[in-house]
């Protein structure tokens, strides 16, 4: 068990995560640093997500790491009936890091009890995804310049969409307000509506993706709403365009609002969004290189910023 | 200790442990979570006695054995009003309730299919969120269950 492990967005205390964006607005401005030379990652992709495995590969180049690894577990001997005990003690054995993405939730925390080395989660079922939480929030925290006192609403699948509970989770410390916005089959689970209650964070649910909700918005951060999630398939058809954003629906809208969103996109932020300034959702997935670059830095305990300053 | 000796009274212990005070429908899990089937001791089980509190309640009377008490708190899982009644010379020397430890370690199965212990060979361990309502969550995939309703190894 390595203590520097990033299993889950529950794991940062408010310092650490505010370190965290501090250093990747570091990356930011000096993002080719060789401060993993001589190092190698292990980046295992039990399932594929090129998105996730782009980001996080391309952080280790920059920061002059080598990469060992696989993106298709059909290749590994996992597919040979091998146990993720076995397969992480094997690459434990080859590098100072293992970044690891698994179908199986709970895999990543498995993952940190059996090696010495430190694990970072890029993803384990719907569990959790730590570095898309961080990057959300380092968005958030560059475009208003903090992160407290923020109205947020979030937009679509809130039954499922992993990203959204988690940003709720990492939140609470900053006093945000939420709009949670979907139909009813995708509404807010009960359990994140009490996790609000109990840490004192303010909400309302809406079924309509009003121009009140949008006007008075600082933060919209859009998902993607799956034909897969419906029981009700008269239900999809129903509510499938009330939940996509237009570009018209923002001429009144606050001059500091942008547009999140974890991409894919399908449908639900139409195209004549994307020229609007407030759109930032391509930005959003830039920022994902840099906080990477921040997270692999404190998984390893490297000080870039001290080492910079030497 | 009037009620103690009727109910004790089915097999008369000299000296061991009694568990009393399993609700009837719980009462082969606790069997199961204690691993009693492969004890060789005189082991007695009792079910559907009459109780006041429970209407319907479970016995366990295991001969000779002193179960450590971590062992036997595991239960509570299941009958949280169970209690603990250690026997000497055919008299309760210590009486005492069990109690929920923080942490339930190899007994409850997880219920997420898509969870990593039910695809590798490893132990379950669940964190005791909510103790009053025997809620626990999987230290793993973060899915919560209530007591009852826990799927026993
Ligand atoms: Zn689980």
């Amino acid at each position: 068990m390595n203590p520097h492990s990033l299993v889950s967005i529950d794991d940062l205390s408010k310092d650490k995560i505010m370190q965290l964006l501090d250093r990747a607005k570091f990356f930011e401005e000096h993002p080719n640093h060789r401060f993993l030379a001589g190092k190698v990652v292990g980046t295992l992709f039990f399932e594929p997500s090129t998105r996730t495995r782009l980001s996080f590969e391309t952080a280790v180049n920059r920061l002059g790491g080598r990469i060992i690894g696989f993106s298709d577990p059909s290749a590994t001997s996992t597919s040979k009936g091998e146990s993720l005990k076995d397969t992480i003690k094997m690459v434990s054995n080859y590098v100072d890091l293992i970044i690891m993405r698994h179908y199986l939730e709970g895999a990543a925390r498995y993952a940190t009890e059996v090696t010495d080395v430190p694990v970072i989660n890029a993803g384990d079922g719907a569990n959790q995804h730590p570095s898309q939480t961080m990057l959300d929030l380092y968005s958030i925290y560059k475009t208003q310049g903090k992160l407290t006192d923020l109205t947020i609403t979030l937009v679509g699948d809130l039954k499922y969409g992993r990203t959204v509970h988690s940003l709720i989770m990492a939140m609470k410390y900053f006093n945000p307000t939420f709009r949670f916005v979907a139909c009813n089959e995708l509404r807010m689970p009960k359990e994140y509506l009490d996790f609000c209650d109990s840490q004192g964070i303010k909400y309302t649910e809406h079924t309509d993706f009003s121009a009140e909700v949008i006007d008075s918005s600082d933060i919209i951060y859009m998902t993607r709403v799956q034909r897969e999630r419906f029981t009700d398939l008269m239900e999809y058809e129903r509510v499938k365009d009330l939940y996509t954003l237009h570009n018209a629906m923002l001429d009144n809208s606050r001059d500091n609002l942008r547009i999140l969103h974890p991409l894919p996109r399908v449908n639900e932020i139409n195209v004549d969004v994307d020229d609007n300034p407030k759109a930032y959702y391509f930005e959003q997935a830039r920022n994902g290189l840099f906080m990477r670059q921040s997270l692999i830095c404190e998984a390893l305990q490297i000080d870039p910023q001290s080492d910079f300053a030497e | 200790m009037a009620s103690d000796k009727k109910s004790l009274a089915v097999a008369a212990l000299e000296n061991g442990t009694v568990i009393d005070h399993i609700p009837a429908d719980q009462l082969f899990k606790c069997v199961k979570i204690l691993d009693l089937e492969g004890l060789d001791k005189q082991l007695t089980i009792g079910n559907n006695l009459r109780s006041d509190k429970l209407g319907a309640k479970g016995i366990i009377k295991i001969a000779d054995v002193t179960i450590p008490e971590p062992v036997i708190n595991r239960i509570a899982l299941v009958a949280p009003n169970a209690v603990i009644n250690l026997i000497r010379n055919y008299e309760v020397v210590d009486k005492r309730p069990v109690k929920l430890p923080d942490m339930v370690v190899g007994i409850v199965r997880c219920a997420n299919p898509k969870c990593i212990t039910n695809n590798e060979p490893m132990k379950t361990r669940f964190d005791v969120i909510d103790a009053e309502r025997r809620e626990i969550r999987c230290h793993y995939c973060g899915v919560t269950v209530t007591g009852a309703k826990a799927d026993i190894i």
